[in-house]
């Protein structure tokens, strides 16, 4: 009932005030329920999901966008863009409850530039006509979602946390310190969404069909993909892993992270750094974790020689249980760790990991 | 040689522990420390550096604010800029800003300028949208770097190394393209460039985030390690 009533509350704007009448009859000449008003109205949502793959895998944030996608109501489409799709729309048909999947395989998407996909994009809005469009915000969606939302002309919404209502968004401003509520005026609706803030949808149940996204030259020579140099690791991905491992300066050196390594391994944990281990070189970036690094909510944070400055903390403080071990019992890390341990980490770590 | 226009943003200092209004309405900015955002900082240091290897004949500094955006514009100047252009924009206007104001203003004056190369740090720290360059580059109809950590001039275009999720990726892109005292400062609106500042937002609230409780400090490892077993992670 309360979905029904977002609806409603939607239709009120002045926006859709041209859809109403029809809306409304098609509602009269039917007699419905108020359930059907509800899946009526929703139709007037539809959704497309940009799924994040590497063109053998689905990447996880994919599945996290569409419980986000779920929230919207309405229709969702998945659209796969690369330079070989077949095994990941195999994959996204499983999940239950989308409409259709869209295919655009093509060697103009190699290297997945935003310069390529953008036009694909708005090919395919103009044809399916999206309220929105929504992809997870990862370096991939971080750089494709601006672009498309400009050649769209609509403000895009960036890292959404939650959804209240078809157009009203909540996100965090000023490295998680504050919380804002807003209404997007656009009629489209371009929007990022946090991984960590919405359930991973279930690869199961579904049956989607697949269909070709719309041709054209997407072809680019505005930019052109060279190369990717991805770090190696067996450990669980940062931004999924239950638990988390994380070193900062008080780390000292790259070498020194072996202890981490360590206690991650006993703990079947990925590793992180704060922005001061990765700006010292002790780790590559990819590991860092705060505001303009990943964004992490594991089930357990373990910050080791970590001070706990505002912006790692944007990173990491949605985490369930964390843990500091730090020599200095000032360090503000400590004002949010569930467990302080204030000691020498280069004791604590080893017979952390020992007692394990 | 390429002229370089660099857009530098405003900001609440980074130091700065932000105090929402009781009303909702927004972070208490009066009295408060600012400066320069500081991915913009090395948007400047990297446009100075072109400059120096002679890749770059001008750097041009722009901010989009109220009056106080000519010191973080003094402050492009100081570290190199060689000239500023101030956007005024104030009030409800200013609050209700989005990055895709910015970037047509930016758009329109890299066209104006005649630039060749835009720079813009990846993201501001106040409301941390990191869509500007991209939303520019879009406008523009230019290749956008985005997350860049390296730029090299390569031939007619650059060679940009990127910061993402799983590592490093090279990309190269053309020109133009988008990647952040007494010298002048040149002011106009986004009227004079023909941009239309109306809200996209509408901000229903802004409110503290959920506050997280101090836990205890424990005496040793053996401790913690029962601490652990006691919250099932191990």
């Amino acid at each position: 009932m309360e979905h029904s009533i977002q609806l409603l509350g939607h239709l009120r704007c002045p926006k859709y005030s041209s859809i109403r009448g029809t809306m409304l009859s098609v509602f009269v000449k039917r007699g419905s329920s108020s359930r059907n008003i509800s899946s009526l109205l929703s139709r007037f949502q539809s959704t497309l999901v940009i799924a994040e793959h590497n063109n053998e895998k689905l990447l996880p944030v994919t599945l996290n966008a569409l419980t986000a996608a779920k929230k919207l109501g309405g229709e969702v489409t998945v659209l796969v863009a690369g330079t070989k799709c077949g095994p990941i729309a195999e994959q996204v048909a499983k999940a239950p409850g989308i409409a259709k999947i869209l295919v655009a395989e093509n060697e103009a998407f190699k290297g997945f530039l935003p310069e390529s996909l953008t036009p694909l994009v708005v090919a395919s809005q103009k044809q399916f006509n999206f309220s929105h469009i929504l992809a997870g915000a990862t370096a991939f969606g971080k750089s494709l979602l601006p672009r498309i939302a400009a050649k769209l002309d609509v403000s895009p919404i960036s890292d959404v946390i939650d959804i209240k209502a078809p157009d009203t968004f909540v996100r965090t401003i000023y490295a998680g310190n504050a919380v804002l509520t807003l209404k997007a005026k656009d009629p489209v609706k371009v929007v990022s969404v946090r991984g960590t803030s919405f359930e991973a949808a279930k690869l199961e149940g579904g049956s989607a069909k697949s269909e070709n996204a719309p041709s054209g030259e997407y072809k680019t020579d505005l930019a052109e993909f060279v190369s990717q140099e991805l770090s190696k690791s067996d450990r669980p991905e940062l931004t999924s892993a239950k638990v988390v491992v994380s070193g900062g300066r008080g780390m000292k050196s790259g070498e020194n992270f072996k202890l981490l390594y360590d206690l991650a391994d006993k703990l079947n944990a990925a590793v992180g750094a704060s922005r001061a281990a990765v700006d010292a070189g002790y780790v590559p970036n990819d590991l860092q974790v705060g505001q303009t690094g990943k964004i992490v909510a594991p089930e357990l944070y373990i910050a080791v020689g970590i001070s706990g400055a505002i912006q790692h903390l944007a990173g990491m403080k949605d985490s369930k249980t964390i843990v500091a071990i730090n020599k200095d019992p000032e360090a503000p890390i400590f004002q949010v760790a569930d467990h302080g341990l204030v000691a020498d980490l280069f004791k604590a770590v080893p017979e952390l990991t020992q007692k394990l | 040689m390429a002229r370089v226009l660099v857009g530098v943003k405003r900001v609440i200092d980074y130091a700065v522990k932000v105090r929402v209004k009781p009303d909702k309405t927004g972070v208490v900015t009066e009295g408060v420390k600012h400066s320069m955002n500081p991915f913009d900082e090395i948007g400047i240091e990297e446009a100075v550096r072109m400059k120096e290897k002679k890749l770059a004949s001008e750097v041009v500094a722009v901010s989009c604010g109220p009056a106080q955006a000519q010191e973080t514009l003094r402050t492009a100047l100081a570290m190199g800029a060689d000239r500023g252009i101030h956007v005024e924009v104030a009030g409800a206007e200013y609050d209700t800003l989005q990055p895709i104001h910015v970037s047509k203003i930016l758009a329109k004056l890299a066209q104006d300028e005649k630039a060749d190369l835009v720079i813009v740090g990846k993201q501001a720290i106040d409301d941390d949208c990191n869509q500007t360059a991209q939303m520019t580059a879009a406008i523009l109809n230019w290749p956008q770097g985005t997350f860049a950590s390296k730029v090299e001039k390569t031939g007619e275009g650059l060679t940009v190394t990127r910061e993402i999720d799983g590592g490093l990726e090279t990309i190269k892109i053309k020109m133009p393209a988008v990647k952040a005292k007494k010298k002048p400062i040149k002011k106009v609106t986004p009227k004079d460039l023909g941009v239309d500042t109306a809200a996209r937002i509408e901000v229903l609230s802004v409110e503290d985030p959920p506050k997280r409780q101090a836990g205890a400090i424990l005496p040793d490892v053996d401790a913690l390690v029962a601490k652990l077993k006691e919250g099932g992670h191990i």
